[in-house]
């Protein structure tokens, strides 16, 4: 029967389930197929630390959010127009964040007494009148997968295991979508396992013609490609455009790429990503903690490569001492931080923002270090690019920030050219033949910057070390007028980057006027949605976001000034609002939110709003 | 391999430094410098390719007076630096030079985990069962009941025993020395520099500020004999005075025995044959108190010795692999991944 088709802008689903239902493979088989489609999508997986927590119950939700649009998105969306919920649990977490007039799509399987019981509802929420709000599509997921497997000889956990595919076929019904992307990842999957192969496809087609047969529908839904700049694209992952990052950077610096790292939630998938790559000469080396990570890693940046390590915050201060040490070095390294709630472990599976000060100040005595932070999934290449630039050509270890938002979320891509990065520049120290002068390895260049003499090298023979180094000569010194002076000058080392590094601009809103939303970090994305209705609305706000949080682009402080008063939304407790009120003596506001998950568009046009009207 | 031969032959003394060497006055430490500056220029490895790793603590300033490539790191942390260095350039000799404390302690992690990856590089464990620049605590080798600073009553702690430790974490090379027995020393220097693979040799050090005569009885002539075991290789386990004692198997279990009354000859005794592992063993539990009566000597040389893939190796080998299987990497390739769309 021809239904009728529905044109959309943007749609937001939730799918919602156990954390063993697959909802994140859903989830990102429906990005993908959308964004090859030409739609513009922004993600945003949000699951619980236990791999299986307890079945059925509220902790054990896993959630994957995805906002896709024929116009430009920004966010996964701040309150969905779909909500898939594989069990009574998954409803429960979920259903605040749909929409009234919303619809919603229920397992039936999954809200029997004990589903109920461990949800910790007294009686069926399906059967309340509150869901006459909200449009209810019904459907026994588990009963037609077995039934579409019912010749397949697939014990009962294998069926289920595959209920997700119907609803994903289910859904790409209802949005007018192609299966075949899918088909093509499912027979990648389970190559090893041909009969798997066959059952997920068998379930994903059934799902689709239910919807197509089922009558559920009275029209489906369009949501045409986005007109994005013109361009080849392709979709990212945050933690995959960061692991692209560093391999494109070590090609572009001909370097090997050296990566240590100990596995820790949410930065893992950039060591799983970076093995897959050893025939550019990735050395990945999962080494028996934090410490050994980084200094396995300031070991080969000793020798000679680009070396990288990477943690989340409890990991990062493991590392601190190692950090101090590479700063005395003065060694490039990159130290990449995929944020996520603190204190001590914290909320590991969560976002925040809340270790920038760990960043800035995290090591004993005086110890500065360039801090570079990306703000969207695809941003992270770019930005650890150019970290690892700045490593290499300035003789620090940098930090680089990511967070579990970024991390985890995906967009596309319009991915560069090779011919299209920037050249990397290494310069080594050069071979001491007898009557050269006597090779000193601190002496440094105008931009305070010194050589990189690699063990192997003739005449260049040298100790360095974590004990306070003599101006020039890196001997050992206790004298009090040379530590002072070596303070200062790996400060002002640090200091001079702001030379090289591109100013500051305003990403929406005039270069003046009465608000300035300075943002660093994943808040990008809502910010500028955010701008974007106040702009409309008339007021005068503007937004800017910083990739340089240290040393900051040289005119920052100018653009400060161009405003009346300056709002900070921040993942923490307000931690760059210290730091701009201290560097530039602004009386800068926060906005402060910590609940382990990202801004919603409101949130921050309040607190603009607010603020021009206060 | 692009190490080649030295044009000009070297000496000990193109292997020193011109920083003042820091160690107290009567230090074991200086022995052991010497030593190993001696046998540098026999190994035929240029200067440039040596790099001399340290942690923290007296022996850790090492590096400083070597004129070699080399970092003085932090504390317990000189063995995961190699391993990055290691991996970074196979190609170059790394020597690791570590404390009781500093390796058994605060970095016992990282030799335990750097053993069993066994990267061709030589540890050298300064052991002095005391910490020394921190002026006299006692170490996680120092006997029970020491007195020291912070241990007034004795310390609490049973100490380590390193053989057993690194023997247990599979080492394939594992060996033990003195300061003051400088011939010997040279001997196992050389032979923990041509081990291809993690080598882990020992060094009793005489701290005599803070733990003077600590290793006294294998030092002392008038005990050495008879507390001291020196392994040879191919030879029977012979010690004391007069070389009047041996040691047997009897049923897998060692016994010390007299040559001098007629009842057993050198024949009779165990061979010693570092390519045995639960002979090694046997020997790391030659670990008595020497005050408790029928202890068993302290053995001195090669325990073990085993043939072993080096990490390093394996690592490189799977680079190439991952090249044979899909090509070299090529940049555009990856960056575009498997699934592109056109907006134009």
């Amino acid at each position: 029967m021809a239904k009728v088709v529905e044109e959309k802008r943007v749609v937001t689903i939730v799918f919602a389930g156990d954390s063993g239902d697959g909802i994140q493979l859903t989830g990102t088989q429906f990005t993908n197929t959308s964004a090859l489609f030409g739609n513009d999508v922004s993600t945003f997986p949000n699951y619980p630390a236990e791999i299986r927590a307890p079945q059925g119950t509220v902790a054990g939700v896993s959630g994957f959010q995805l906002q896709f649009g024929s116009v430009e998105v920004y966010t996964a969306g701040d309150i969905c127009d779909v909500l898939v919920a594989m069990n009574a649990a998954a409803f429960k977490v979920n259903l605040p964040r749909l929409k009234k007039s919303g619809t919603i799509i229920i397992n039936t399987d999954g809200f029997n007494a004990k589903d109920l019981r461990l949800a910790g509802y007294e009686s069926s929420p399906l059967e309340d009148k509150s869901l006459e709000d909200y449009r209810t599509i019904s459907i026994d997921v588990t009963k037609l997968t077995a039934a579409a497997l019912v010749d397949s000889g697939l014990g009962k956990k294998e069926v289920e295991r595959s209920r997700n595919m119907f609803v994903l076929g289910f859904l790409y019904y209802m949005y007018n979508r192609e299966i075949a992307p899918t088909e093509k990842f499912i027979k990648e999957k389970f190559a090893k396992a041909p009969h798997l192969i066959d059952a997920n496809i068998k379930v994903l087609k059934a799902g689709y013609n239910f919807g197509d047969t089922s009558e559920t529908f009275t029209s489906r839904y369009n949501v045409k490609a986005a007109k994005l700049p013109v361009g080849t694209y392709r979709n990212i992952m945050g933690n995959q455009a960061t692991a692209l990052g560093l391999v494109a950077a070590s090609q572009k610096a001909g370097l090997d790429l050296f990566y240590g790292s100990y596995p820790i939630t949410p930065a893992s998938d950039i060591l799983h990503e970076l093995s897959k790559h050893k025939n550019f000469g990735v050395k990945t080396f999962q080494a028996e903690d934090e410490i050994a990570a980084v200094c396995s890693t300031i070991g080969a940046s000793f020798g000679g490569e680009l070396g990288v390590t990477a943690s989340s915050g409890p990991g990062i201060a493991l590392k601190g001492e190692a950090i101090g040490l590479a700063v005395m070095l003065e060694l490039p390294m990159v130290v990449i931080n995929v944020q996520r709630g603190g204190p001590s472990t914290g909320l590991p599976t969560k976002t925040e923002q809340a270790d920038l000060m760990q960043a800035m100040y995290g090591r004993n005595g005086e110890a500065p270090m360039p801090v570079i932070s990306a703000s969207s999934p695809s941003d992270c290449f770019d930005a650890v690019f150019e970290a690892c630039r700045i490593a290499i050509e300035h003789m620090t270890p940098v930090f680089f920030l990511s967070d579990g938002y970024m991390a985890n979320g995906s967009e596309p891509w319009k991915f560069p050219t090779t011919d299209e990065l920037k050249e990397i520049k290494v310069v080594h120290a050069k071979e001491r033949k007898q009557d050269d002068p006597e090779f000193l390895p601190y002496k440094r260049d105008e931009r305070l910057v010194r050589e990189w003499a690699l063990p192997g090298t003739k005449g260049l023979e040298h100790r360095i070390g974590g004990i306070e180094k003599e101006w020039d000569t890196g001997n050992i010194s206790y004298n009090p007028e040379n530590h002072e002076r070596m303070v200062k000058v790996r400060a002002a080392k640090v200091a001079r980057i702001a030379d090289s590094i591109p100013l500051q601009t305003i990403d929406s809103g005039a270069d003046s006027g009465k608000v300035l939303v300075l943002g660093w970090g994943s808040t990008y994305g809502v910010i500028k949605t955010a701008l974007k209705e106040c702009l409309e609305e008339g007021l005068e706000v503007s937004h800017a976001h910083l990739r340089y949080i240290e040393p900051f682009p040289k005119n920052l402080g100018e653009i400060i000034k161009k405003f009346d008063k300056v709002l900070i939304p921040e993942m923490n407790n307000g931690q760059l609002v210290k730091i701009i009120r201290d560097k530039f003596l602004v009386d800068a506001k926060g906005l402060n939110k910590i609940k382990g998950i990202p801004f919603s568009t409101p949130e921050i046009v309040l607190a603009i709003k607010e603020l021009a009207h206060a | 391999m692009t190490t080649d031969t030295a044009e000009i032959k070297l000496t000990p003394k193109d292997f020193t430094t011109d920083q003042e060497v820091r160690w107290c006055p009567g230090c074991g430490d200086y022995s052991i410098l010497k030593q190993v500056q001696s046998i540098l220029p026999e190994t035929g490895v240029n200067k440039e390719d040596i790099v001399f790793i340290s942690g923290i603590g007296c022996s850790s300033r090492f590096p400083y007076y070597m004129d070699t490539f080399g970092m003085h790191s932090i504390h317990g942390r000189a063995t995961a630096v190699a391993s990055g260095l290691k991996i970074a350039r196979p190609e170059l000799s790394v020597w690791v030079i570590t404390g009781d404390g500093d390796s058994l302690s605060i970095g016992g992690n990282h030799l335990i985990h750097t053993i069993r990856r066994n990267f061709n590089m030589n540890i050298l464990l300064f052991n002095n069962e005391i910490y020394g620049l921190t002026k006299g605590q006692y170490s996680p080798t120092s006997p029970e009941g020491k007195v020291t600073k912070s241990t007034p009553m004795g310390s609490l702690d049973h100490p380590f025993n390193p053989m057993a430790l690194c023997l247990g974490a599979d080492a394939t090379f594992i060996a033990r020395a003195m300061d003051r027995d400088v011939k010997h020393l040279r001997e196992v220097l050389v032979r923990a520099n041509d081990h291809i693979g993690t080598s882990l040799l020992e060094i009793y050090q005489n701290c005599n500020v803070f733990n003077d005569g600590a290793f006294e009885i294998y030092t002392d002539k008038g005990s050495k004999k008879e507390e001291a075991l020196f392994l040879e290789e191919g030879q029977p386990l012979v010690f004391g005075n007069d070389d009047n004692k041996g040691i047997l198997l009897d049923n897998g279990t060692p016994k010390v025995v007299r040559l001098d009354d007629g009842m057993y000859t050198k024949e009779d005794l165990w061979i010693h044959d570092s390519s045995d592992k639960h002979k090694a063993y046997l020997l790391t539990t030659f670990f008595d108190n020497p005050s408790l009566e029928g202890h068993m000597p302290r053995p001195f040389g090669v325990f073990y010795a085993q043939d072993r893939f080096r990490y390093e190796e394996a690592m490189y080998q799977q680079l190439d692999l991952a090249v044979e299987r899909k090509g070299e990497g090529n940049l555009d390739k990856l960056l575009r991944g498997e699934n592109t769309w056109t907006v134009s």
